[in-house]
C-alpha cells in the first residue's frame, strides 16, 4: 500500500469509528443499571395507598398521615375557612393553577378544584412546603380565619418563610407552587382512599 | 523548580529497590529537598494543617464505621451506642464531629490566604481550580456525614438539600426522587449517603494528590508574590517547612482539643439529639456554621429558582477567579487598595454566615441582600476594575531582597 492511500477513507477507518460506536453504546448500556438502582425500588412502591376515616375529624380540626414517607394534611374546614377561600378571586394568587392529581394538568386553582367531589369541607394535601420540602404549620401565617387572637387554618412554612391560604394555595414567600394534593377518592361519604 | 533530581542511593537495598521503584527519588526530590521559597509566613502553614486534619477524619471515620449502622431504625440508637458503650466511643465521634469544624476552618484560613496573596493567578490557575473541587466535594462529605445520625437536624438539612435538585426545571422533580430513592428521604437515602460518605474522602485524598502534583510544577507562592530567582530564595522543605508545619500542627491540634474535650458540642445543634421525625419539622432549621454564608444567599433571594443559582454561583464563581481578577501583581501587599476591598470582602462572609444563622425575616432578610449583591459586586465588579485602575507599590527585586531588607530594618530599629 502506498501513502496515498492511507489519506483516504478506507476499511480501517470504518471499522475505527465502528468499534468506537459500539464501544460507546455499550457503555452508555452498561452504565444504565448502576443509575436505574438509585430510583424507588419495588418495596417502596408497593407502599402507595392508605385508607382515612374522616368521620372521627371534628370541624376545625386537622389531622396529619404519612403516606410514601411524608406527612399528608386533612383537614375539616370550618365554613368561614371555606369561605374565605372561595373570597380570593384567581389573580390574587401567586400559583393559579390547581396542583391537584384529581383536575386536569392546568385547571385553575379555584377552592373547588383543590377539593374532591364537591366535598368542601375537606380538605386533603401533601404537608410539604413547595420550597424545600419542610412541613408547614397549621393555623398559622397571614392568610388563615382570623377570630379574635386565635387563627383557623392557613398554613406558614417555619423554614423559610411561606405563607399559604386556607386552600392551600401559596400567597407569600418564596414557594413557588401551591401545597400539592395528592389522588384520592371516596369510597364512602366519610372514607377516603389516597393514592 | 522539579528538574532532574540529585537522588542517590546510600545503601545496597536503596540501589536495588532505585533500580525497581524509585519512589525514595519521588520523597527525597518533592519532600525532602523540595526547594521552598524562604519567606514563607504562618498562613502557608495551612496546607499541611488541612492534610493532617483530612487523614485524622479518615482515621476516625473508619473506627466510627466499624460501630455504626445505617438504617433508619437503628442509625440513631448506634451513634448513642458508640457514645455510651463502645470504648473511647465518645472521643472518637467527638474527634471525627469536631474534626469536620476544624478542616473547615483551616479550609477557610487557606482560601482567604490565597485571596490575600493572588495564589490563584498564572501559573497557577489549574492548582486553584483543583482547590475548588476539592472544597466541593469537601461540602458534598460532610453534608451526606451529618445526615448519618439520623436526629431531627440531619433529616431535616438532607430534605432541605435534597430539594434544592427540585429547582431545576421540568427534570428537577425526578432528579430528587432518583437522589431520595423514594418519595422522600428515607432508609435508602440514608443507605446511599453512608456509601458516599465512606467513598468521597478517598476522592478527596486523589485531588489533594492532583493538588499537590499541580503545587510542584510552578512551586509554591510566596507572600511577596515575586517569582523565585535562584537558589538563594529558598531553602529545602526538610527540615525548614516540616518543621515549621509541625509547629502549626501542634497549635492548631490545641484548638481542636480545647473543642473536643471542653465543647464538644457547641458547634452543633441540640435538636440533632432528637430522633429524625419526617413529620415535623423543627422551628428553626440551620445548616452547620461551615455552610452558614451560602444559605444566607440562598434565602435572601425570594424566588426558589434564582435563590439556588445564586447559592451555586457564589461557590462556582471561585472557579474563574483567575480570571476576574486583572490584576499583575499576585500579592496583595502591593496593593494599597485590593487590600481594603480584601477585608471588607471577609467582614461580608462573615455577617452572611451571621445572617444565615438567624430566622429569614424582617431586617436580616433586607441585610442578607445588601451583602449578597456585595458578595457578587466584589468578584463581579471590583476585582475586574480595581486591577485596570489600582497602582501597585513598587515590588521587591526578588525574594532574598526582600528578606535581608526586612532583617536590616530589624537591625538598624
Amino acid at each position: 500500500m502506498s501513502t496515498a492511500v492511507h489519506a483516504d477513507v478506507n476499511r480501517r477507518d470504518f471499522l475505527f469509528i465502528a468499534t468506537g460506536a459500539v464501544a460507546t453504546v455499550g457503555a452508555a448500556l452498561t452504565a444504565w443499571p448502576f443509575i436505574s438502582q438509585m430510583n424507588p425500588d419495588a418495596s417502596v412502591l408497593a407502599l402507595a395507598t392508605i385508607e382515612v376515616d374522616l368521620a372521627p375529624i371534628a370541624e376545625g380540626q386537622e389531622i396529619t398521615l404519612k403516606w410514601r414517607g411524608n406527612p399528608v394534611f386533612v383537614r375539616h374546614r370550618t365554613a368561614k375557612e371555606i369561605e374565605q377561600a372561595k373570597a380570593v378571586k384567581l389573580e390574587e394568587l401567586v400559583d393559579p393553577v390547581a396542583r391537584s392529581a384529581n383536575v386536569k394538568d392546568g385547571d385553575p386553582a379555584t377552592d373547588a378544584n383543590r377539593v374532591v367531589g364537591g366535598k368542601e369541607n375537606y380538605l386533603v394535601m401533601m404537608g410539604v412546603c413547595t420550597h424545600l420540602g419542610c412541613v408547614p404549620f397549621g393555623n398559622q401565617g397571614d392568610y388563615g380565619v382570623v377570630e379574635g387572637h386565635a387563627k383557623l387554618g392557613g398554613w406558614f412554612c417555619p423554614c423559610h418563610g411561606s405563607h399559604y391560604d386556607t386552600a392551600g394555595r401559596i400567597r407569600k414567600g418564596p414557594a413557588p407552587e401551591n401545597l400539592f394534593v395528592p389522588k384520592y377518592e371516596y369510597l364512602s361519604d366519610t372514607k377516603i382512599l389516597i393514592g | 523548580m522539579s528538574g532532574p533530581s540529585k537522588y542517590k542511593p546510600k545503601s545496597a537495598f536503596g540501589k536495588w529497590m532505585h533500580e525497581r521503584l524509585p519512589v525514595m527519588e519521588l520523597v527525597q526530590g518533592q519532600i525532602m529537598d523540595f526547594p521552598t521559597p524562604r519567606n514563607l509566613n504562618y498562613w502557608w502553614t495551612f496546607g499541611g494543617i488541612l492534610a493532617i486534619m483530612l487523614v485524622a477524619q479518615l482515621i476516625t471515620g473508619i473506627v466510627l464505621a466499624m460501630h455504626y449502622t445505617a438504617h433508619v431504625d437503628m442509625a440513631f440508637d448506634s451513634v448513642e451506642h458508640i457514645m455510651r458503650d463502645v470504648n473511647y466511643g465518645w472521643l472518637l465521634r467527638y474527634l471525627h464531629a469536631n474534626g469536620a469544624s476544624m478542616f473547615f476552618i483551616a479550609v477557610y484560613v487557606h482560601m482567604f490566604r490565597g485571596m490575600y496573596y493572588g495564589s490563584y493567578k498564572a501559573p497557577r490557575e489549574v492548582l486553584w481550580m483543583i482547590g475548588v473541587l476539592i472544597y466541593l466535594v469537601m461540602m458534598a462529605t460532610a453534608f451526606m456525614g451529618y445526615v448519618l445520625p439520623w436526629g431531627q437536624m440531619s433529616f431535616w438539612g438532607a430534605k432541605v438539600i435534597t430539594n434544592l435538585f427540585s429547582a431545576i426545571p421540568f427534570v428537577g422533580e425526578s432528579v430528587t426522587t432518583w437522589l431520595w430513592g423514594g418519595y422522600s428521604v428515607d432508609n435508602p437515602t440514608l443507605n446511599r449517603f453512608f456509601s458516599l460518605h465512606y467513598l468521597l474522602p478517598f476522592v478527596l485524598a486523589g485531588l489533594v494528590g492532583l493538588h499537590i502534583w499541580a503545587l510542584h510544577v510552578p512551586g509554591n507562592g510566596n507572600p511577596t508574590g515575586v517569582n523565585v530567582r535562584g537558589s538563594q530564595d529558598t531553602v529545602p522543605f526538610h527540615p525548614y517547612y516540616t518543621m515549621k508545619d509541625g509547629f502549626a500542627i501542634v497549635v492548631f491540634f490545641i484548638l481542636f482539643a480545647a473543642f473536643t474535650f471542653f465543647a464538644p458540642n457547641y458547634l452543633g445543634h441540640a435538636i440533632n439529639y432528637l430522633p429524625a421525625n419526617p413529620l415535623v419539622t423543627p422551628a428553626h432549621i440551620v445548616p452547620e456554621w461551615y455552610y452558614l454564608p451560602f444559605y444566607a444567599i440562598l434565602r435572601a433571594i425570594p424566588d426558589k429558582l434564582l435563590g439556588v443559582i445564586a447559592m451555586f454561583g457564589s461557590i462556582l464563581i471561585l472557579f474563574v477567579l483567575p480570571w476576574l481578577d486583572t490584576s499583575r501583581v499576585r500579592s496583595g501587599t502591593y496593593r494599597p487598595i485590593f487590600k481594603q476591598f480584601f477585608w471588607v470582602f471577609v467582614l461580608v462572609c462573615i455577617g452572611l454566615g451571621y445572617l444565615g444563622s438567624k430566622p429569614a425575616e424582617g431586617g436580616y432578610v433586607f441585610w442578607a441582600r445588601i451583602l449578597t449583591a456585595y458578595y457578587f459586586i466584589h468578584f463581579l465588579v471590583i476585582l475586574p476594575l480595581l486591577g485596570l485602575l489600582e497602582s501597585p507599590k513598587p515590588l521587591p527585586p526578588s525574594i532574598s531582597d526582600s528578606v535581608l531588607a526586612k532583617k536590616k530594618a530589624v537591625g538598624a530599629g
